[in-house]
């Protein structure tokens, strides 16, 4: 039996150790927001939080979490989290959306670390995270503009 | 083009539909009011039954909700937005009360009008072309219906009911209520013969620039469900094993160990390979290491990319088999010329890499329905694939149309690939638990469908004064229609109209002008990519004219406005294009400019590049874009179907490259298939041209212009034209 915290909840889960957490969440928790692209974190679709950082869920054995707190898209809540999310919707950001929950969670990781970041920092942040819409314009404003809500 | 041929091939069948010979219907359903259009009856005969729910594009519920049902599916590209603003504008609801559903399963409904209204399909960046009329007429008629239901409940005349923001009201007696009210009673009405639409001046939903898409929220907290997220009861995950080379087939395999794993549930072998079927991804994906497979690979594909591409160059000194055009007399022309320029580009295979790896879910229920959940781009087709395939007539076949993780031309296949696998694969393990089968990164990339690869040779002459007095065409690459059911109709005299689209269609006034094409017979699979044949059509005549304008010693902006002159929405943009990006003014030390103009899915796009270049690779700095799509339905998302547009078709040039080896794929994953990242996204403007045409493109056109707009800025930097791309092979070469 395996042992975390899942968006605020304790979760205890009877899987193969070495099931990467992104299946865990998918298939067996039912928590679908975090997506599957490309299975080896070259994508990060799949991006989640484990104890503050951004991971790769897919690459990340549900064994490595026993004991951690995990977030997904589903469980975001606060402050920078909720002004991201505004923001994003705002300026219009998701096209097919398949690849959001995952920009998603490496900016509000990027965030947290670094709360007026540039577009360096965004570049260096950001570059794990394909969008195959090309969404980035849009991603790097959105960025920029909590840093700038959150400021205000 | 498409559309005219697409048009012929639904006269040949009879199948024609004029935008007029709709007949408005409207149905009581248990919800409330549905509105549709059926074909109009044969003269003489009885008009068709009611409409059933499913038959149509509106649906009003009790609760004042509006469903609408698309004919177009959404990939991204905001088809559902744009079908929606036509509804809204139209109905005058207001957006909270809408939901957007994928139709499927009627086609004299939901066929595609710009390709002749037979079959139902997204493609050739159509989508509002065809639901232009057809959804604000839907709209309009479900208005007239409510205020007329609402005027008998209250006594009043009709045409004194205001319609606004979802409420029904009337001035004079105060009252007024919700569409819910009146759903019903609406529904009872007659159906009005024709409808008056709102006018331009009238419009507020139609060009509103504020207007963002109603489904993005959705889409920032993961709560927008794609394939890959449906669940069912009971619902088993397959992972597929695919012949290593295009052609091979299954000759054995060995599933004992892989079936004792733990949560296999079992591995059947289907008409596309073998799959491995479990109680979840992870399972299925580790009871794939353990099959043991052996295929036949005597009618295989086993050349490389390579070897394929030095073939198309050395046919391309041929001459062509078959012409597209041929105006004057081009070998004249080029033969008494002062000047002939002599180019060959080479054009590699590439992979549409959504997003979302391709999937598809099938279930047959009890009562003996077959759903199939899946990116249903062209749902007939996939209908009648999934009825063959599962042995039943296609109206027991029922499909779920889902949003997809991108798409980019990859969800229209016309031997339905993935769909007739899930049901294959549900079938073979005799129905008994829904399935989905869920293709891996590598299963996607390694799957076949590709842009085809392309080598095209073109030849100027100019004359003593620098007028262009030849140009000539001639490309070699796969017909994409070849051996689809769409041959008969849109291959004509050895002409495939989307290996020439863009080069054929050349809008620059020479008056001697060719352009040939040779199809090839190469195994690799093929398929339509984003924007089609304009995604090398448009590089190769566009870095050519450049060349030309060089060589005529001309400024490339002036040199093409001087071709273009019967072509005003074509110089409009490249005016427009040129004159925001400060076209000819002073640059930062090292930075210069390339342009491009291309016409594709009737739209027109200009761009500027701003590049420099940076340790031997060149950085884009900034992108100035005009289009012209008619009438702009929602700026914004044409703003951002432009925007990324650029970003696709930029990663394409700068580094994406599918290779073969000895018949088998070389890249697997995103490390060696490489679409654009952050970093190297520019800083994109758009320009939107108004316009009181009707609307057409812009989910490709914004592709074409970017990789020769960027090719021309490096020529200006380094002096080097890129005939190979990508430029990381280009730039070496
Ligand atoms: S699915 Fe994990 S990084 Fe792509
Ligand atoms: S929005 Fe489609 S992949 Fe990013």
């Amino acid at each position: 039996m395996i042992t975390f915290t899942l968006n605020g909840v304790e979760q205890q889960l009877d899987a193969d150790p070495e099931m990467p957490l992104l299946w865990a969440l998918r298939d067996k928790i039912g928590l679908t927001g975090t997506k599957f692209g490309c299975g080896q974190a070259l994508c990060g679709a799949c991006t989640v939080h484990v104890d503050g950082f951004a991971m790769r869920s897919c690459q990340t054995f549900v064994g490595d979490v026993e004991g951690s707190d995990v977030t997904t898209i589903e469980g975001l809540d606060g402050k920078l989290a909720e002004t991201l999310q505004a923001v994003w919707a705002d300026l219009d950001v998701p096209q097919c959306g398949y690849c959001q929950s995952g920009q998603i969670m490496s900016a509000l990781a990027l965030l947290t670390e670094t709360p007026k970041p540039s577009d360096e920092d965004i570049d260096g942040a950001m570059s794990g995270n394909l969008c195959r819409c090309a969404t980035y314009q849009r991603i790097r404003a959105a960025i920029h503009e909590t840093a700038r809500r959150m400021e205000a | 083009m498409l559309a005219h041929r697409m048009n012929a091939l639904a006269a040949r069948q009879g199948l024609a539909l004029s935008r007029r010979g709709f007949l408005l219907s409207a149905t009581a359903t248990a919800a409330g009011l549905a509105i549709g259009f059926r074909a109009l009856p044969a003269a003489g005969s009885e008009p068709p039954a009611a409409a059933s729910p499913f038959e149509s594009y509106i649906e009003i519920a009790e609760d004042g909700g509006v469903l609408i049902h698309s004919s177009q599916f959404d990939m991204g590209q905001g088809s559902y937005h744009g079908i929606a603003t036509l509804v809204v504008e139209e109905l005058g609801c207001d957006w909270s009360q809408v939901a957007v559903e994928g139709a499927a399963g009627n086609p004299a409904l939901y066929g595609n009008v710009a390709w002749g209204g037979a079959f139902q399909g997204t493609g050739g960046s159509t989508s509002m072309t065809t639901a232009w009329d057809r959804y604000r007429r839907a709209g309009a008629a479900a208005r007239q219906m409510l205020a007329a239901a609402a005027a008998e409940a209250w006594q009043v005349p009709a045409d004194e009911i205001a319609v606004e923001k979802g409420r029904l009201s009337h001035a004079g007696s105060g009252r007024s209520a919700g569409f819910g009210a009146f759903a019903k009673a609406a529904a009872r009405q007659p159906v009005p013969s024709d409808v008056a639409l709102k006018t331009r001046d009238q419009w507020r939903e139609i060009g509103n620039a504020g207007t963002k898409r109603f489904d993005r929220v959705g889409k920032t907290r993961g709560e927008q469900d794609f394939t890959i997220d449906v669940t069912l009861p009971g619902l088993l995950t397959a992972v597929m094993i695919h012949p290593p080379k295009f052609g091979a087939i299954l000759a054995g395999f060995d599933a004992e160990a892989a079936k004792a794993a733990p949560g296999v549930v079992d591995v059947v072998a289907i008409h596309r390979g073998v799959a491995v079927v479990a109680e979840d991804m992870w399972s299925a994906l580790k009871g794939r290491d353990l099959v043991g497979v052996t295929w036949d690979e005597s009618a295989a594909e086993t050349r490389g990319s390579a070897e394929i591409l030095e073939s198309y160059r050395s046919q391309a000194t041929n001459p062509p088999k078959a012409m597209a055009r041929n105006d004057g007399d081009v070998e004249g022309a080029l033969a008494s010329a002062e000047t002939v320029l002599d180019s060959t580009f080479a054009f590699p295979f590439l992979a549409h890499a959504a997003m979302e790896p391709l999937n598809a879910v099938a279930r047959l229920s009890d009562d003996g329905i077959l759903e199939v959940w899946g990116g249903h781009q062209i749902p007939d087709v996939y209908q009648q694939i999934a009825a063959q395939i599962a042995e039943l007539p296609p109206e027991k076949v029922r499909l779920q149309v889902m949003k997809t993780g991108g798409g980019f031309g990859r969800r229209a296949v016309p031997d339905g690939d993935v769909v007739g696998e899930a049901v294959a694969i549900a079938k073979a393990i005799g129905w008994r638990a829904p399935v989905k089968v869920q293709w891996t990164r590598e299963n996607d990339m390694r799957g076949g469908r590709y842009r085809p690869a392309y080598v095209h040779r073109l030849r100027a002459g100019l004359d003593a004064v620098g007028k262009v007095v030849a140009w000539d065409s001639h490309i070699v690459g796969q017909s994409i229609l070849h051996g689809t059911p769409f041959e008969a109709a849109m291959v004509q005299d050895g002409i495939d109209v989307t290996s020439v689209e863009g080069a054929a269609n050349l809008p620059y006034a020479v008056p001697n002008l060719a352009v040939g094409l040779t199809s090839t017979d190469v195994r690799v699979p093929v398929l339509w990519w984003r924007a089609v044949g304009s995604t090398h059509t448009a590089y190769a005549t566009e870095v050519f004219i450049d060349e030309v304008a060089e060589a005529a010693g001309a400024d490339p902006v002036a040199f093409r406005l001087a071709l273009l002159k019967d072509h005003p929405r074509h110089r409009a943009v490249l005016e427009l294009a040129a004159e925001k990006a400060g076209w000819g003014q002073a640059l930062p030390e090292g930075h210069h400019q390339g342009v491009a103009v291309h016409e594709s899915f009737s739209s027109f796009v200009a761009q500027v590049a701003e590049v420099s270049m940076l340790d031997g690779r060149p950085k884009v700095h900034r992108v100035v874009c005009a289009v012209d799509c008619g009438t702009a339905i929602n700026p914004d998302t044409i703003r951002a179907q432009v925007e990324g547009g650029i970003g696709f078709g930029l990663g394409a040039i700068m580094q994406e490259e599918l290779t073969l080896t000895e018949g088998e794929v070389d890249q697997g994953n995103y490390d060696g298939y490489l679409p654009l990242r952050i970093e190297d996204m520019p800083e994109v403007e758009v320009h939107i041209v108004e316009s009181d045409a009707p609307p057409t493109g812009i989910g490709e056109p914004g592709v074409p212009p970017i990789g020769p707009a960027v090719a021309n800025a490096v020529f200006k930097a380094t002096g080097k034209r890129i005939y190979e791309l990508p430029f990381e092979k280009g730039l070496l070469a």
